[in-house]
């Protein structure tokens, strides 16, 4: 089985979903949360357009920018550091 | 301590999940249990049947019209559980 | 915020982002999209707003009274279309089988209700965004 453009382009885009998973762990600032979960949608979004569900991409994009700004939102009532 | 515990029970948990996963059908693969004959009524069908082109339209829109009525009403329901606890002052 | 440069940017893009939500909105039966990403890209351009000119000239533009009503209509709306198919004798939501013309394929007008339902359900999640926000970033709140 030989490895095509798509399959490569599957493992960069899973990779990059385990490394944030990771660096969410280890981030202690909450807007720095906030963001990874950005980049956490929008490389699902690209996943889903890989895997040729376009609809769920958009969705996906455009949920995942809306929560990051309710929860930049809910951050800057709040303490922006996590104890 | 506890933080090995907590470390075994992950790996463990994942064991099992990539077994979950090894058994899965290729994607894409013709001969799953998801392609039967439901499958091939929509896609045959959804045209016909709605007469819109996308076909998740006509099935979330369609087909499963109960399931996205619950859905709004689901986030109605959110919204009330938000003015619940945030709006104060209002009746 | 008093920024010049975000205020005029964001002056100049909301006109543009409320009519891509509302092609996204209008076009689910034909492109990707539907109606809950079109209504939060809806939802986001008016947040977009009220973050940059202030909370007050939010509101001041969607009042509360204004989102609480397309919020529950819009959920009665998707009830009102589902009756639609009982008058005519058919079943509930009923779509091809309660008579409404289909139209052709490809046109803006296809899929018989469900561009009405799109609309409606669209329109609802766009003011649930805005609600959400508004409520998370009052003051007493």
């Amino acid at each position: 089985m030989s490895l095509q453009m798509v399959d490569f382009l599957n493992i960069m885009f899973l990779s990059f979903l385990i490394v944030i998973a990771i660096a969410v762990s280890y981030v202690r600032d909450l807007l720095y949360a906030a963001i990874l979960l950005g980049a956490y949608s929008v490389t699902m979004a690209l996943i889903w357009l890989l895997m040729s569900a376009p609809d769920l991409a958009i969705t996906e994009a455009a949920a995942g920018i809306g929560m990051t700004t309710l929860m930049i939102a809910v951050i800057s009532k709040t303490g922006r550091e996590e104890e | 301590m506890s933080r090995n515990i907590a470390a075994f029970l992950l790996v463990c948990i994942g064991l099992v999940m990539f077994l979950a996963i090894a058994e899965l059908p290729l994607y894409g693969s013709p001969d799953t249990p998801v392609q039967n004959y439901v499958a091939k009524r929509y896609v045959s069908g959804a045209l016909s049947d709605t007469g819109a082109l996308n076909m998740v339209a006509s099935i979330v829109i369609d087909y499963r019209a109960y399931d996205t009525l619950i859905e709004t009403t689901v986030l109605f329901t959110s919204i009330i559980a938000v003015f619940l606890v945030l709006k104060k002052g209002t009746n | 915020m008093t920024d010049f440069v975000l205020k005029r940017i964001v002056a100049l893009l909301l006109p543009f982002v409320q009519m891509f939500g509302m092609y996204v909105i209008f076009h689910g039966h034909l492109s990707p999209g539907g109606s809950f990403s079109g209504g939060i890209i809806t939802g986001l351009g008016l947040i977009a707003f009220s973050l940059v000119f202030g909370l007050d000239r939010g509101t001041e533009k969607i009042t509360d009274r204004m989102t609480t009503l397309i919020e529950s209509f819009g959920a009665l709306w998707y009830g009102a279309m589902g009756l639609v198919g009982v008058l005519r004798g058919s079943a509930f939501l009923m779509n091809k089988g309660s008579g409404v013309p289909l139209g052709e394929p490809g046109k803006l007008y296809s899929g018989g209700l469900i561009i009405l339902i799109t609309l409606g359900v669209g329109l609802k999640v766009g003011s649930t965004m805005v609600t959400l926000f508004t409520a998370l970033m009052e003051e007493e709140g």
